[in-house]
């Protein structure tokens, strides 16, 4: 097998014009237009906004409808196949066989991507390893937790040695600890060269992991920015002052360090000692409420993005 | 960051996966297939157990009254019930395809391996060979247990290959079959539902009693469904005797029966990406 480097390997990571797609009559992803260079990028929006739609067409799952669409400068339409090798996808749902182990579901990707029987053996062993899963490796997948089960499921799309790497909502569902360790991964992840194109519905996360951060809404991209730059449109943190009844009073917009808020606070507290006090950061919801107009349907999922500080 | 991640992707880029053909996706997913089986111990259990029940209920409960109306024997009857029990236990056996195919369709499995380099219909093809595996060992048994009771014949090697290689063939329409049903359903109870209906279908052949028996409205689909002549030809097989027609009209419906079967996963299977 020889090795040839794509013939569009200093394309875009992603060139997209007039994107659409529909499932029967119910339109998904209305006229996209998107360009991202090679980075880890973050596409962040509500539950059925299009997201996994996108992803989906983007990883050759589904195919689009009408646009021009090229990922690392092919068409997942017409080079699906040359395409399918440079890409990986980790779906919403663990996508590993939970009746084999650890290492056998490695090898399986392994050979299915083609590679020699040895080669993926060494690949699958060392992925096991980074991604701390050495101890379960032999043991059925059904016993792991679901972190762990998450890290296989990436590890298995890596096997392959993808170029650009899609996740799906890929810490949705779990707790906030194994939330962390997978960030720590994605993100070396990043620094090791592939590219990270992911999806997710926290504002927190995409910040924390994305160079460029694109907001869906309804199929439609409404933002497309770094997180500073999101920030800046959406507006910083508050410090909201409260009578007994919990009414607000008055909001100080606030940049949110401790100096800042200590400052407000000074004079605050020089007025109206007795006031009641909260500093809280942007909802998601606040987040498309000043995008779209309209408020989110993020419903329990807003948690980690409600960040209120009792002062 | 506190992760101990050592600079990787520094292997040399020859190695890099440029997808698998449809032989080594056959071969990896027969074995996935057979590892499912055989680790599954209650499943294992169960397509051994229950052909051996089937077999010492018909011959000894049913078996002399069911021959005593044919002016036979119990040890005739077991000749005569040897193909359907075959046939009935390999039915089970195949209905097991349409979980495994639901389970594969309905998570994210089947996605993943939509967007990989290689042809992702072979999964289906792991689930079918590994199917024709366990179930002709199930027949195995069968057959082994028909001699353990007494079952002898003076079939040629031919005639055992032809009776094998009838069932073998039905044993593979079954299996077809529950793989298009476990792609249509929704869910792997859903698809096991679907199937309950042809596991009855043995019942109401020439397997375990004769057309003739049976009350004149029954006679018409008892006489003429696809498993009566297949049955019909294997037991004639079996038994060293000429099948007649019977032999070239079951190999029709098992044509019939996967040229449909092939064609409606080949329309399904590409459409049905779970989302």
């Amino acid at each position: 097998m020889t090795y040839t480097d794509p013939a569009h390997s200093d394309a875009p990571l992603l060139d997209i014009t007039g994107l659409s797609k529909s499932y029967g009559r119910h339109r998904v992803l209305t006229d996209l237009d998107l360009t991202l260079p090679p980075g880890i990028h973050a596409l962040l929006g509500p539950n059925g906004s299009g997201k996994t739609t996108l992803v989906n067409v983007l990883s050759t799952l589904v195919p689009y409808d009408s646009g021009e669409v090229r990922v690392l400068g092919l068409d997942p339409r017409r080079d699906r196949k040359a395409l399918q090798s440079l890409v990986s996808l980790t779906g919403q749902y663990a996508a590993v066989d939970e009746k084999l182990s650890g290492t056998e579901n490695m090898l399986m990707m392994g050979r299915l991507f083609g590679l020699s029987r040895r080669d993926a053996e060494r690949r699958a062993d060392g992925l096991l390893e980074r991604f701390g899963l050495t101890e379960a490796a032999h043991k059925r997948v059904a016993t792991y937790s679901g972190g762990m089960r998450r890290k296989l499921d990436i590890a298995a799309g890596l096997i392959g040695r993808p170029q650009l790497i899609f996740l799906d909502e890929p810490t949705t569902g779990l707790d906030t600890r194994s939330r962390q360790a997978l960030w720590d991964e994605i993100t070396a992840l990043a620094r090791s060269g592939a590219s990270i194109f992911l999806t997710t519905q926290y504002l927190e996360e995409a910040d924390a992991l994305a160079e460029r951060i694109v907001v869906l809404h309804d199929g439609r991209i409404v933002a497309d920015g770094t997180a500073a730059q999101l920030k800046g449109r959406i507006g910083g943190s508050t410090i909201q002052l409260h009578d007994d009844a919990g009414h607000i009073l008055e909001e100080i917009p606030t940049r949110g360090s401790a100096l800042d808020v200590a400052r407000h606070l000074d004079a605050v507290a020089a007025a109206r000692p007795d006031v009641d006090v909260t500093v809280r950061r942007p909802t998601l919801d606040e987040v498309f409420l000043e995008l779209t107009g309209e408020p989110a349907d993020t419903s329990d999922r807003t948690e980690l993005d409600r960040d209120e500080v009792a002062a | 960051m506190t992760t101990t991640t050592p600079p990787q992707e520094a292997e040399a880029p020859a190695s890099r996966g440029n997808g698998a053909g449809a032989l080594t996706g056959l071969r990896v997913f027969t074995g996935r297939s057979l590892k499912h089986s055989f680790r599954d111990a209650e499943s294992l259990l169960m397509a051994i157990l229950l052909p051996v029940m089937l077999m010492l209920i018909f011959v000894f409960i049913f078996g002399e009254s069911i021959a005593a109306g044919q002016g036979g024997d119990r040890g005739d009857y077991l000749a005569y019930v040897l193909p359907a029990v075959a046939l009935t236990a390999a039915g089970f056996g195949a209905s097991y395809t349409a979980v495994v195919v639901s389970d594969d369709m309905t998570t994210g499995f089947m996605n993943r391996l939509r967007t990989m380099p290689f042809p992702a219909v072979t999964v289906l093809l792991g689930h079918t060979a590994s199917s024709m595996v366990r179930n002709l060992l199930a027949t195995g048994v069968v057959l082994a247990i028909a001699f353990g009771l007494g079952f002898r014949t003076e079939a040629s090697a031919v005639e055992l290959a032809g009776a094998v290689g009838l069932i073998a063939l039905w044993i593979l329409v079954i299996t077809v079959v529950f793989a298009v049903l476990g792609m249509v359903a929704g869910s792997a109870e859903a698809a096991s539902g679907y199937g309950f209906v042809l596991l009855f279908l043995p019942y109401v052949s020439s397997g375990f009693a004769p057309v003739e028996t049976m009350p004149g409205w029954l006679q018409g689909f008892a006489g003429h469904q696809p498993m009566t002549p297949i049955i019909d030809a294997s037991r004639a097989l079996l038994d060293g005797a000429s099948p007649g027609d019977t032999w070239w009209i079951g190999l029709l419906w098992c044509g019939g029966f996967i040229a449909v079967a092939v064609w409606l996963a080949a329309v399904i299977f590409p459409r049905k990406v779970a989302r």
